[in-house]
């Protein structure tokens, strides 16, 4: 690191404070092979702002001002960060560096290769090691006397997207298999995601048939077959097509298209309507506009509704033990969203940290998404970047607070899977597919994120999460009517770094910090327990201790420092086109700790330096992107100078 | 009793329709003077209160064959579907409800016959008397007094017996600057906030006309505040019209403090909802609400387009003004609109949440609204005549009670541990300001109150809260005293509808419920216990 932070420096840059323009902080930019560096200048704070390259979305050069030379940084995780640099030439050749730098062409370049979290080679396997897929086949029952692991991806010889293991109708033959994966879009022949033990139904996903207006295939057709018969309770699949039927009409033209019912014995066809990446990325973009203007609207939702919608289908094998067959165009987009929906509402298995990481290993890298297409790692075509993924996990994030008893992990986990998903500073979501991922030896040169999250899990867990109720078991059961009342605006992640707009304080945090004190607690009556029954052998007096034991009140741990969780006031004199939150980078400022991450820290001083590494900003709002806790008083009476008279010019 | 004769028909069998997931519930169905309920057979189960009559905000009829549907549609947004066996019973039914729902008389109301066990007629009314919340002005600063002027309502009648005011200013002088307010609404104290020194008062609007007429009086009791505050205090009138629509009060013989007439205090502007427009921001949301079908697109923009989340920023962000003021500029502040008995209440009270840690106590809260909307003249009776189903012409409802309690939640999802009291509070209170069997709520004013005898012959609502029994459903269970003012996030993407209340017919409330249990399991210690025996939960 030392040796790269020379790459460019430019001095008496400006980082103006989103809140009130007018204040920012003097300091330093560093440009280094991985990272943009500002560390503020200020006395008594040397403060450290670190955004990762992948991280970054757009560069925009605005115009020059007397003050210098505004350059604004919109970032992937929806960070934003305004620098005015002083010299118009300096200004240009950061542009001209970040350009490059935020677009590498070669997979080398990324953050992956170079990051090295201090484990040693046996570690980093074990880490690859964590999430294992066989395993998980094994879990739902996997091989029986219906499906079988086919070894005729072997090689990637027919499908070079799909991964080599792969789990079929036991009466599909290699030569059906074969057959059908030529009669369907880039060979992605139908094969098993879900198979549900209780009713022998199942999840299949594939890509679109070749039909145009008559084209048959007989192979394919026995595959469906093979499919329906490998579900002995029903006669019959349901073939899922998550597009608008629109867009699957005119894929026909194409010589594409969709299954025909009447060629297929015993299929039910039905059309869903998930709209397609290019919508999908206009809609992102134009809500992130809203976020940014901060207009009163928010009529712009993703198209959670319609996955979510699509998810429901999961009634169908729980409740009418049918199997499913979900297929979009390339069935690596819309399918994978769809599937993993299906799945986390089946099975509670999903639901839980291991399991969702499980889940997005199997339907997401497994099955080859094209990571590095849609989430820009390298410099490739601006139409094929797309929110596919985000999206899911929003879903879930919807589906946590329908639910909030039901999953084990908390926002933070979602929201620092999306961070890493883009970050690339672990190598699971490296490049388009298996075989690309093994061509580039992935595993022998790069970390995996699981086995980080993992190790750190006691920051993900959700503390109102009830394994053992009624309600969380089994599928979770959505209102039959759809329902668009339940969806929220997510700001906890489309305004992570505007932590002014989160909830001021953390139940999350605040109840796992009440867990703690109160198992704490009574480790320590155990220990005192045992003492006093010591001392009463030996024939001691034991009122001290008894009296001593009885005192520590439950809450007296971190009550105080709770209480402390001020926060200022904003500008509330109406002129709202200014940006009002508190600045991004104040969370650094925040030394209110409640107790758990002081004790987390503590247990882990290996993960304060890795977020260091990440990005310095994102330091504290890692451990609490959900706001939490803020500002003690401190902080107040800082800010009261500035924040005076506000009001008084409206 | 003469509510037999508005009695058409006392019985009849029918229906509870209860949803695609439940099973109708079946029974006899009878009208008394104050309820409805369902009775569903002699064996089984004991009644079923269904309500309140007086919660009834519209009644739809239809008929077909031999039976006939009749919708209740109820002002805590509940609405009930009754299948009734024969036409004539259907309709006199449906009547019989329409009558008994609309009786104006107060005295005939549920509250003066509600008798219930365990409560002592008269309990709790002495709770939050405006000599106690003197005590606590007096303990930190001698430059107010408790004014009896306004003892038998005379001089304002929509004022308590008891005001607090300026100790400079004699009964005289408070009595010549009510005849210069709307309403006899002189300038009374509502919060001091002893930390900066300063206080909050309100009023309603000065009678400048359009002479432009001055007070002497009513500007030597703004002089005094200043006086009496932080030395080198200044002021800020706050009022909640537009500057134009102020100026225009004038030619109705209302209109705003010149400058010049109160030297040290400047006129802030900030407009807010009131009255029609407020009220048919309340209905479209609902209506919004009610209809489970429409696409995504529709009911985003109908959320956005009935304007009530604009209309809950636009009270949170002049309180926080306010308060801001009061704690950052060390400013007073006196806050009226015209009345000064809607949004100024609305605006009063979220500042002093906003300051002080004590009102946000479970008693804190309701010591505040007692004093800062019920004995502070805020027209419940008139307000909350009708909620949002009503076809009637909307006279004089508004929801301004309920945006204040909207903004309420809106704060304590921001500090989730900071209110003493839980979202079971404000739902209560909602419920209560329509319809109640207790008497909190009656009547417009304290002297109202007092020609109906409420406190004397109905019981109050907070000794009915405050039973042991009540008071998991409407805690906090996070609460941790926070002792500093809690500065909100006024931006559209910090504010959220308020689904426990809009949707809280519609939502299946099982999830949440279940979540909270935890909530109180894991606060309170009992956790372990379920862990042991993991079959136990239901």
């Amino acid at each position: 690191m030392k040796r790269a932070l020379e790459h460019l420096k430019v001095e008496n840059v400006r980082l103006v404070d989103r809140v009130s323009p007018k204040k920012a902080a003097l300091g330093t930019l560093y440009l280094t092979a991985t990272h943009v560096i500002f560390v503020e200048n200020t006395p008594d704070s040397r403060k450290e702002t670190w955004i990762l390259h992948s991280q970054i979305s757009t560069i925009e050069k605005q115009a020059t001002t007397a003050t210098g030379c505004p350059l604004l940084i919109r970032c992937k995780n929806f960070q934003i960060i305004q620098l005015v640099i002083p010299q118009e030439r300096d200004c240009h050749d950061v542009y001209i560096s970040l350009i490059r730098l935020a677009r590498p062409v070669k997979y080398e370049e990324l953050y992956c290769f170079s990051f090295n979290p201090m484990l040693d080679k046996e570690e980093r396997e074990q880490g690859w090691m964590l999430i294992d897929l066989s395993e998980e086949y094994k879990r739902m029952g996997l091989p029986n006397n219906y499906w079988q692991l086919s070894d005729v991806n072997r090689d990637y010889r027919v499908c070079d997207s799909y991964p080599t293991e792969l789990y079929v109708p036991k009466s599909a033959t290699a030569h059906i298999i074969v057959g059908s994966s030529k009669f369907r879009s880039r060979r992605r022949f139908p094969a098993l995601s879900y198979y549900y033990k209780e009713n022998h139904a199942s999840i299949c996903r594939s890509s679109q048939p070749l039909s145009g207006f008559s084209a048959r295939c007989l192979e394919d057709e026995q595959m469906l077959q093979a499919i329906r018969k490998a579900n002995p309770g029903s006669d019959f699949v349901y073939v899922v097509d998550t597009r608008p039927k629109l867009n699957a009409m005119a894929n026909r033209a194409a010589g594409k298209g969709y299954e025909n019912e009447d060629n297929y014995s015993n299929i039910k066809f039905q059309f869903i309507g998930i709209e397609n990446i290019h919508v999908m990325r206009n809609s992102l973009q134009k809500m992130l506009e809203v976020c940014e203007l901060k207009s009163p609207s928010m009529s712009d939702f993703l198209h959670i509704k319609a996955i979510m919608d699509a998810g429901i289908f999961h009634r169908k094998v729980s409740e009418e033990g049918a199997s499913v067959l979900v297929h979009c165009s390339d069935g690596w987009d819309r399918t994978a969203q769809v599937c993993s929906v299906a799945s986390l509402l089946l099975d509670p298995h999903y639901r839980t940290l291991r399991g969702f990481m499980v889940l997005i290993e199997k339907d997401w890298i497994s099955f080859g998404h094209k990571f590095n297409h849609r989430y820009g790692n390298l410099d490739g075509d601006p139409k094929e970047i797309s929110p596919v993924i985000d999206q899911f996990i929003e879903c879930v994030w919807q589906l946590m607070e329908q639910f909030p008893c039901a999953f084990e992990f908390n926002e933070r986990f979602l929201i620092h899977i999306q961070h890493h998903i883009y970050s690339c500073q672990f190598g699971n979501f490296l490049c388009n597919s298996q075989k690309e991922r093994r061509e580039l030896k992935i595993q022998e040169r790069t970390y995996s994120l699981w086995a980080h999250l993992w190790k750190n899990r006691a920051d993900y867990l959700n503390p109102l999460f009830r394994a053992d109720h009624s309600q969380t078991q089994g599928s979770l059961h959505l209102p039959t009517t759809p329902c668009n009342f339940m969806y929220k605006f997510w700001s906890g992640m489309y305004n992570r770094f505007e932590k002014g707009l989160q909830p001021r304080q953390s139940v999350t945090d605040y109840l796992m910090a009440v867990k703690e004190e109160t198992q704490q607690l009574e480790e320590e009556l155990e220990a005192l327990e045992e003492r006093l029954e010591k001392i009463q052998k030996v024939q001691l007096s034991d009122t001290k201790v008894k009296s001593k034991q009885s005192e520590p009140s439950r809450h007296s741990g971190f009550s105080t420092s709770d209480n402390s969780t001020a926060n200022t006031p904003q500008d509330y004199s109406g002129n709202m086109k200014s940006f009002p939150s508190r600045s991004p980078s104040q969370g650094d400022e925040d030394s209110a700790l409640i107790l758990t991450q002081d004790n987390l820290k503590s247990s882990d001083p290996d993960l304060s330096a890795n977020s260091d590494q990440e990005s310095g900003v994102e330091d504290l709002s890692c451990r609490s992107p959900s706001g939490g806790e803020h500002a003690p008083s401190e902080d107040s009476g800082k800010d009261r100078d500035s924040d005076e008279a506000v009001f008084l010019t409206a | 009793m003469e509510f037999s004769e508005l009695i058409r028909t006392g019985r009849a069998q029918a229906q509870l329709l209860r949803g695609p997931e439940a099973p109708p519930l079946r029974g006899t169905l009878c009208v008394t003077g104050h309820h409805l309920l369902l009775s569903p057979g002699p064996q089984s189960t004991p009644d079923l209160w269904l309500l309140l009559l007086r919660n009834v905000d519209s009644i739809e009829k239809r008929v077909a064959g031999d039976s006939g549907t009749i919708t209740l549609r109820c002002k805590d947004l509940r609405v009930l579907q009754l299948e009734i066996e024969g036409v004539e019973a259907t309709l006199d039914i449906a009547r019989s409800i329409e009558a008994l729902s609309s009786l104006e008389s107060v005295i005939t109301s549920f509250p003066f016959f509600y008798r219930p066990k365990g409560l002592r007629l008269g309990d709790a009314w002495h709770f939050h008397p405006p000599e106690r919340y003197y005590k606590r002005v007096a303990r930190e600063t001698d430059a107010w007094r408790l004014s009896e002027v306004n003892e038998d309502f005379s001089l304002c009648p929509s004022y308590p017996r008891a005001v607090i005011v300026p100790r400079a200013v004699d009964d005289d002088a408070l009595a010549r600057s009510a005849r210069f307010r709307q309403g006899g609404r002189f300038p009374v104290l509502s919060y001091s906030h002893s930390p900066s020194g300063t206080v909050l008062l309100r009023s309603s609007q000065p009678l400048t006309g359009p002479q432009k007429r001055r007070c002497a009086e009513d500007e030597e009791l703004l002089r005094a505040v200043l006086a009496g505050a932080r030395p080198g205090a200044r002021g800020f009138i706050l009022d909640t019209r537009s500057a134009q629509a102020a100026k225009q009060a004038r030619m109705t013989g209302g209109g705003t403090e010149a400058k010049a007439a109160y030297p040290g205090w400047k006129r802030l502007h900030r407009p807010l909802e009131r009255g029609r427009p407020l009220q048919e921001s309340f209905v479209r949301l609902v209506e919004a609400c009610g209809d489970p079908e429409q696409s995504m697109d529709r009911w985003l923009s109908r959320l956005e387009g009935c304007r009530w989340l604009a209309h809950v920023k636009e009270a949170l962000s002049t309180a926080c003004l306010a308060a801001q003021a009061m704690e950052r500029e060390g400013a007073c502040i006196l806050v009226h609109g015209a009345e000064g008995t809607d949004s100024t209440l609305l605006v009063t009270s979220l500042a002093q949440l906003i300051l002080d840690p004590m009102s946000r106590t479970m008693a804190g809260f309701q010591e505040l609204i007692e004093r800062e909307w019920i004995q502070a003249g805020h027209p419940f009776q008139l307000r909350c005549a009708h909620s949002a189903f009503s076809h009637a012409r909307p006279k004089h409802e508004a929801p301004t009670f309920l945006l204040f309690l909207d903004c309420v939640w809106q704060l304590g999802r921001q500090f989730p541990l900071s209110l003493e009291f839980g979202e079971g509070l404000l739902l209560a209170l909602f419920e209560h300001a329509y319809a109640s069997p207790f008497g909190t709520f009656l009547c417009n004013s304290e002297k109202e109150r007092c020609l109906c005898e409420v406190r004397t012959r109905t019981h109050s609502l907070w000794s009915g809260l405050n039973q042991p029994k009540e008071q998991r459903k409407l805690q906090n269970p996070l609460y941790v005293l926070n002792p500093l003012a809690i500065w909100p996030s006024v931006e559209p993407q910090s504010l959220r509808l308020w689904q426990g209340l809009f949707l809280r017919w519609t939502h299946p409330p099982e999830p949440a419920e279940v979540a909270w249990e935890k909530v109180w399991q894991i606060v309170t210690g009992k956790e372990e216990t379920e862990a042991s025996q993991p079959t136990a939960s239901a």
